[in-house]
C-alpha cells in the first residue's frame, strides 16, 4: 500500500554501516511507517481503552431508564430529526433510546463485547489452528487427510448458517447460560475459524519441513516434538500472525451479526455486570427506531465500522511488514 | 476429468451427510420437548401428541434421521408445524426472490468491479488507484447487514429516494407466474410493476453486491497488472496500436480468466449474504424465512431450509470448480 517505496529507500552507505536487524525490528520499522496501519492501531487501542475503562468514561448508567426522556436526539440537534417535539439535551451526547437510556454510555459498554471477542476466540483459534496444522503438515498421512476433509466440509458450508444453528440450538441449554452466553458464543466462533489458521499452518509446515536445517536437526536425533517447536514454528510465525490479524475483524463481525439477529449473548441486567449490551443488539434496536432516533442506529454502526476498519488496516500493514513479497496481493 | 468428478461428488456426498447430521443433531439438542416448545405450555395433550407424531418424535432417534434423509432424497423437506405448509413447496415459492436478489447483486458487482479494477491497473499508483483500492479494502471488510442498514438510513429514511424493504409496495397488484417479479412483470407487459420491482431491488442488491464487487475489483486489478507486463503488450504498443485497443482487446481478454473464476466463487458468498440482506430489507426469500422460522421455533423449516441452502452452496462450488477447468485448460485437476 502506501509504504511501498519505504523499504528500498535506504542508501548503500547506510545499509553497510547499519547493524543487522532481526526480522521483528525490521518489520516494526516498516509497520510504523505505514500510515494506514498506524491509524488502524490507534483505533484498536482507543476501543480497548473504552472497553477497559468503560464504567469510568460513561457519563450515565447504561441501563438507567430516564422516564419522559425517550428518543431524545443527540445533544447538537436543536430540534428533532423527524417530527417529534423532543430537543437534544447536552446531558445525553448521542441522545437516548425508546426508554430514555443514554446511547453514548451504552455504546461505550458495548465496546467490551467486541473487544473480548477480538481476544479470547482469537487465542483459541490460533492455539488449536497451530497445533492441528503443524501436526497434520509434519506427519502427513491419516491426520492430514482427516484435517483436509474436515476443512473441505467447513469451507463448503456458509459459516453464518452454522453460527445461527448452533446458537439457536444451544442457547437455552445450561451451556448457553455460562457467562451470559459468552462461552457458547466463543465456542461457536472458534469451532469454525480455527480451520483457516490450521490450513495456513499446514501449508507453511509442508514447505519448511523439506528444508535442510530440519533434515540436519533430524539427523542429530532431535525429537519430532522439538523439531516442530524449535525449528518449524519460529519459521512460520509470519503467516500465522497475518492470518490471525485478518481473523479478528471476521470474529467481531460474526458477533455483531448474531447480536443483530437476536442470537448473541444475553445482556446482563445490572450495570455491575461486565456485559450490558453489544453493538449488534444496539443495531437491532436502532433499526426499529430508525425514524424516531437515528443515532440509536448510527452510533453502533459507526463504532462497528471503525473497529473493523482498524483491524483490517492494521492487518494489511502487518502483512506488508512481515512479508514484503505479499505486498498488495490478496 | 471423469475421475476428478467422481472424487468431488463423493466428497460432496460426505459433506451433505455431515451437514444433514449437523442440522438434524442440533435441532434435537434443543432442550425440552419440541412439541411443547412450539405449541406453548398451554397446548392440549392431543395437540402435543399430534405434533409429536407429525415430527416423528415418538420414534427412536436413528429412525427419525433415516426418515428425514429418505424424505429429503425424495424432495420432501417436511411440513411447517405452525402453518402446516410443505417446506419444499414454500422453498420453491420463495427461492425466486432470493435468486432475483443475488442475480441483481451479481450484475452490479461485475459491472462496477471490472471497470474499477481495469482503471486502477491502467492508472497504477495514481490517486484513483489508491482511493479505489482503499474503497475495495473497506468494502471487503464491512459486513453486509451493516451496509444494508446504512443504505436504508441514507436513501430511504433521509432522502426518501427508494423504498426501505420488501419486493413491492404494500398495495401492489401482482399475479405471480414464476415468482420472479421482474420477469413476470415483463411477461405481463406491466412496466409500472417492473419499475416498482426494480426500485425495491436496488438497495438490497447494492448492499449484497459490495463485498463481491470489492473482491472482483481487486482481482481484476492484479490480473491486469500481470498481463500489462507481458511482452505481447509491448509488441502491440510498438505496432502503434491505440492504448485503448491495447487495453481492451489485448490485455483485458487475457486478464479476464481469473476474474471469471472469482465471479463464480462469489455465488456462494451471495447466498450466505442473502440470509442477512433479506433480514435487513424484509425481503421475502428463503433467508428471511429461515430467520423467521428460528424466532418461531418451527423446526421442520429450520431443518429443511438449512439443508437446502447447504446443498445449493456445495453444488455451486462444484460447478464453479469444474467450469474453471473448462475456461482455463492450464488448470490441472487431480
Amino acid at each position: 500500500m502506501a509504504s511501498a517505496a519505504v523499504a528500498g529507500g535506504r542508501s548503500v552507505n547506510q545499509a553497510i554501516t547499519k547493524p543487522p536487524q532481526s526480522l521483528w525490528v525490521d518489520a516494526w520499522h516498516r509497520l510504523s511507517r505505514n500510515k494506514a496501519a498506524m491509524f488502524g492501531l490507534a483505533l484498536i487501542l482507543l476501543f480497548f481503552f473504552l472497553a477497559i475503562f468503560g464504567p469510568m468514561l460513561a457519563p450515565h448508567d447504561p441501563l438507567k431508564i430516564n422516564s419522559g426522556k425517550g428518543f431524545l436526539p443527540p445533544a447538537w440537534m436543536p430540534a428533532a430529526w423527524v417530527s417529534t417535539n423532543n430537543v437534544g439535551d447536552p446531558q445525553f451526547f448521542l441522545g437516548t433510546d425508546s426508554i430514555g437510556r443514554d446511547v453514548f454510555s451504552r455504546l461505550i459498554y458495548g465496546a467490551r463485547v467486541s473487544m473480548v471477542v477480538a481476544i479470547i476466540p482469537t487465542i483459541f483459534i490460533t492455539f488449536f489452528g497451530i497445533l492441528i496444522g503443524i501436526v497434520a503438515g509434519f506427519f502427513g498421512g491419516t491426520a492430514d487427510n482427516l484435517l483436509m476433509r474436515f476443512t473441505d466440509i467447513v469451507y463448503s458450508f456458509p459459516d453464518i448458517l452454522f453460527f445461527v444453528v448452533v446458537m439457536f440450538a444451544l442457547r437455552d441449554t445450561p451451556i448457553g447460560d455460562w457467562g451470559n452466553g459468552l462461552i457458547l458464543l466463543f465456542g461457536a466462533l472458534a469451532l469454525v475459524n480455527w480451520v483457516g489458521v490450521a490450513r495456513v499452518v499446514r501449508g507453511s509446515t509442508l514447505s519448511i519441513k523439506e528444508k535442510e536445517f530440519v533434515e540436519a536437526a533430524r539427523s542429530i536425533g532431535t525429537s519430532d516434538r522439538n523439531i516442530m517447536q524449535k525449528h518449524i514454528l519460529p519459521n512460520i510465525l509470519s503467516p500465522i500472525i497475518i492470518i490471525t490479524a485478518f481473523a479478528v475483524p471476521r470474529l467481531i463481525i460474526a458477533e455483531a451479526v448474531l447480536g443483530y439477529l437476536g442470537l448473541g449473548l444475553r445482556p446482563g441486567t445490572s450495570s455491575k455486570e461486565f456485559f450490558v449490551t453489544s453493538w449488534g443488539s444496539m443495531l437491532l434496536e436502532g433499526q426499529t427506531a430508525i425514524n424516531a432516533q437515528p443515532w440509536m442506529l448510527l452510533a453502533p454502526a459507526i463504532a462497528v465500522a471503525l473497529v473493523v476498519m482498524g483491524f483490517t488496516f492494521f492487518g494489511d500493514g502487518l502483512r506488508d511488514a512481515l512479508d514484503p513479497r505479499m505486498r498488495g496481493a490478496g | 476429468m471423469g475421475r476428478y468428478l467422481v472424487k468431488r461428488s463423493v466428497t460432496l456426498l460426505f459433506v451433505l451427510l455431515g451437514v444433514s447430521l449437523l442440522v438434524f443433531g442440533f435441532v434435537r439438542l434443543i432442550p425440552g420437548d419440541p412439541a411443547v416448545v412450539m405449541l406453548g405450555e398451554r397446548a392440549t395433550p392431543e395437540n402435543i401428541a399430534r405434533v409429536r407424531t407429525q415430527l416423528g418424535l415418538d420414534k427412536p432417534i436413528y429412525e427419525q434421521y433415516l426418515i428425514f434423509i429418505a424424505n429429503a432424497l425424495r424432495g420432501d423437506l417436511g411440513t411447517s408445524v405452525l402453518r402446516q405448509e410443505p417446506v419444499t413447496q414454500e422453498v420453491i415459492r420463495r427461492f425466486p426472490a432470493t435468486i432475483e436478489l443475488a442475480f441483481g447483486a451479481m450484475i452490479i458487482a461485475t459491472l462496477l468491479g471490472v471497470p474499477l479494477g481495469i482503471l486502477s491497473a491502467v492508472k497504477r499508483n495514481s490517486w484513483f488507484d489508491a482511493s479505489s483500492m482503499v474503497f475495495a479494502l473497506t468494502g471487503v471488510s464491512m459486513p453486509v447487514f451493516w451496509l444494508g442498514l446504512m443504505l436504508i438510513f441514507l436513501f430511504a429514511v433521509m432522502l426518501h429516494w427508494l423504498p426501505s424493504g420488501a419486493r413491492l409496495d404494500a398495495n401492489a397488484q401482482y399475479e405471480p407466474i414464476t415468482n420472479f417479479i421482474l420477469l413476470d412483470s415483463l411477461l405481463q407487459g406491466n412496466l409500472t410493476l417492473f419499475a416498482q420491482g426494480l426500485r425495491h431491488l436496488i438497495l438490497p442488491a447494492i448492499a449484497l453486491a459490495t463485498i463481491p464487487m470489492a473482491i472482483i475489483a481487486r482481482m481484476t486489478r492484479s490480473s491486469m497488472l500481470e498481463v500489462l507486463n507481458q511482452d505481447y503488450i509491448r509488441t502491440a504498443r510498438a505496432k502503434g496500436l491505440r492504448e485503448r485497443k491495447v487495453i481492451l482487446s489485448h490485455a483485458l481478454r487475457n486478464a479476464l480468466l481469473p476474474v471469471i473464476t472469482v465471479v463464480g466463487l462469489q455465488v456462494g458468498i451471495l447466498l450466505s449474504g442473502a440470509i442477512l440482506t433479506e433480514t435487513v430489507f424484509s425481503w421475502p426469500g428463503i433467508g428471511r424465512w429461515l430467520v423467521d422460522a428460528i424466532y418461531a421455533r418451527d423446526y421442520p423449516i429450520i431443518q429443511g431450509v438449512t439443508l437446502f441452502i447447504a446443498i445449493i452452496f456445495v453444488v455451486i462450488n462444484l460447478v464453479v470448480d469444474v467450469l474453471y477447468t473448462v475456461v482455463d485448460p492450464r488448470v490441472r485437476l487431480e
